[in-house]
């Protein structure tokens, strides 16, 4: 196995907090078609700033947030709708866990 | 290589009908998706799902991969016949070339490595490099203190020979103060490297904490236990408690109870503004284990008039 080494000159950010994001960029990162993104826009997975698609500025935690609805909805083929509700729902289970696991619970 | 028994896999009959063998992948699939599972090895078996379903889904593939027979069982050892898929043609593109690293060789060697699951879809070739994404798991103290972590990815790569094999790749990472569980460490210019006079993509780091021996996380709050006698709850106290910033003293007001939180504020993770550290108090009673200490505890049982159950009605 090749072994390759870097040296840290690179820029690093907190996506979540000093990000944010054209609708290129997530379509980029999610490699998918502006299509999908706009699909998750309209279903509101996604909210973003600004009120044409090229003008949309979307934050950070949208990544996360867009590629986890995706798997859902390519894997398990359901709609952007179905995905939607599936991702509230898994958002709710992840709040509750960190809640439980706070608390001194078994998660 | 091993056999792979897709039937088995997607728990069907060799002759189930397409629309048993749809079921039956959705459902698990269901069961199974890394991103619903809790299961630890949700991830290897939706994968093996995905394979089994890629060939049994399809008419063609279902077809060519029944004509290996039944003489192969799940796991026993398997090499393609030398004629195998002649006369087959297969849709989705021929054995060779690609970096279908996704699915098992048994898959490969059947099909060839231009099959992927493909995750959300694929784009069309871009001048930018793809982006990568990966986890890291870091300390507590690595988000209050800020820190450099190496890090080992591994990445598919082509050789000179057009083959697909795993390079590491050993990356140095600033470990951002105050960042938290879940959250992204974006890195420029770290992905892959880009066609042509394109940019390189970038590569995505989510963060998650090793479980700590002392806090709980939830978002910038750590929550600790704290262990408190009975005449510091009762009389109150000055404690120390361990804070990620070191030992700090916390006031016990008198007459506490167990499960009083109390607030160390500013005591969290970093950030604008920073986390609360919570101590949570537990009374701890001494053991009765000498004469003195069981003297104490008859002492205490004759003096107090006290029933704790007296909200139960007993």
């Amino acid at each position: 196995m090749n072994t390759e080494n870097s040296t840290p000159q690179f820029a690093i950010c907190i996506l979540e907090e000093q990000t944010q994001l054209t609708l290129t960029d997530l379509c980029r990162a999610c490699a998918v078609h502006d299509e999908q993104i706009i699909a998750l826009v309209d279903v509101g997975v996604l909210e973003p700033q600004g009120r044409e698609p090229d003008r949309w500025r979307f934050g950070g935690a949208s990544l996360h947030r867009a590629r986890r609805a995706l798997r859902l909805q390519h894997d398990l083929d359901i709609d952007f709708a179905g995905a939607a509700l599936a991702l509230e729902l898994l958002e709710e289970i992840d709040t509750l866990r960190a809640r439980l696991r706070a608390m001194g619970g078994p998660y | 290589m091993e056999f792979k028994d897709y039937y088995k896999t997607l728990g069907v009959a060799r002759d189930a009908t397409q629309d048993e063998i749809k079921r039956s992948y959705r459902k698990l699939a269901r069961k199974y998706h890394p991103d619903v599972s809790k299961e630890a090895d949700a991830e290897a078996r939706f994968k093996e799902l995905g394979e089994a379903y890629e060939v049994l889904k399809d008419a063609e593939k279902r077809a060519a991969y029944d004509q290996l027979g039944t003489n192969y069982k799940g796991g026993q050892d398997f090499r393609p016949p030398p004629d195998w898929n002649a006369g087959f043609e297969f849709s989705g593109g021929g054995p060779g070339g690609g970096d279908g690293a996704e699915f098992s060789d048994f898959f490969s060697s059947l099909f060839g490595r231009d099959f992927r699951t493909g995750g959300p879809g694929r784009a069309q070739s871009r001048a930018k490099g793809e982006d990568h994404h990966a986890k890291v798991l870091i300390d507590l103290e690595d988000t209050y203190h800020g820190a450099t972590r190496t890090i080992t990815l591994r990445v598919p790569a082509v050789d000179a020979q057009g083959r697909v094999i795993t390079k590491e790749r050993v990356l140095n990472v600033t470990i951002p103060r105050g960042i938290r569980e879940g959250q992204h460490i974006r890195l420029s210019g770290q992905g892959s490297a880009g066609r042509g006079e394109g940019s390189a993509g970038d590569l995505y780091l989510q963060v998650e904490f090793r479980t700590h021996p002392i806090y709980r996380v939830e978002g910038r709050d750590l929550y600790l236990d704290l262990p408190v006698t009975p005449w510091e709850a009762a009389l109150g106290a000055t404690v120390k408690v361990p804070t990620l910033g070191g030992i700090v003293e916390l006031k016990i007001p008198e007459g506490s109870a167990s499960g009083r939180k109390m607030r160390l504020k500013g005591r969290g993770i970093p950030g604008d503004p920073p986390g609360d550290c919570y101590a949570i108090l537990t009374i701890a009673l001494p053991p009765a284990d000498t004469r003195a200490a069981k003297e104490l505890y008859q002492k205490m049982k004759d003096e107090f008039i006290f029933n704790p159950r007296a909200k139960l009605g007993v």
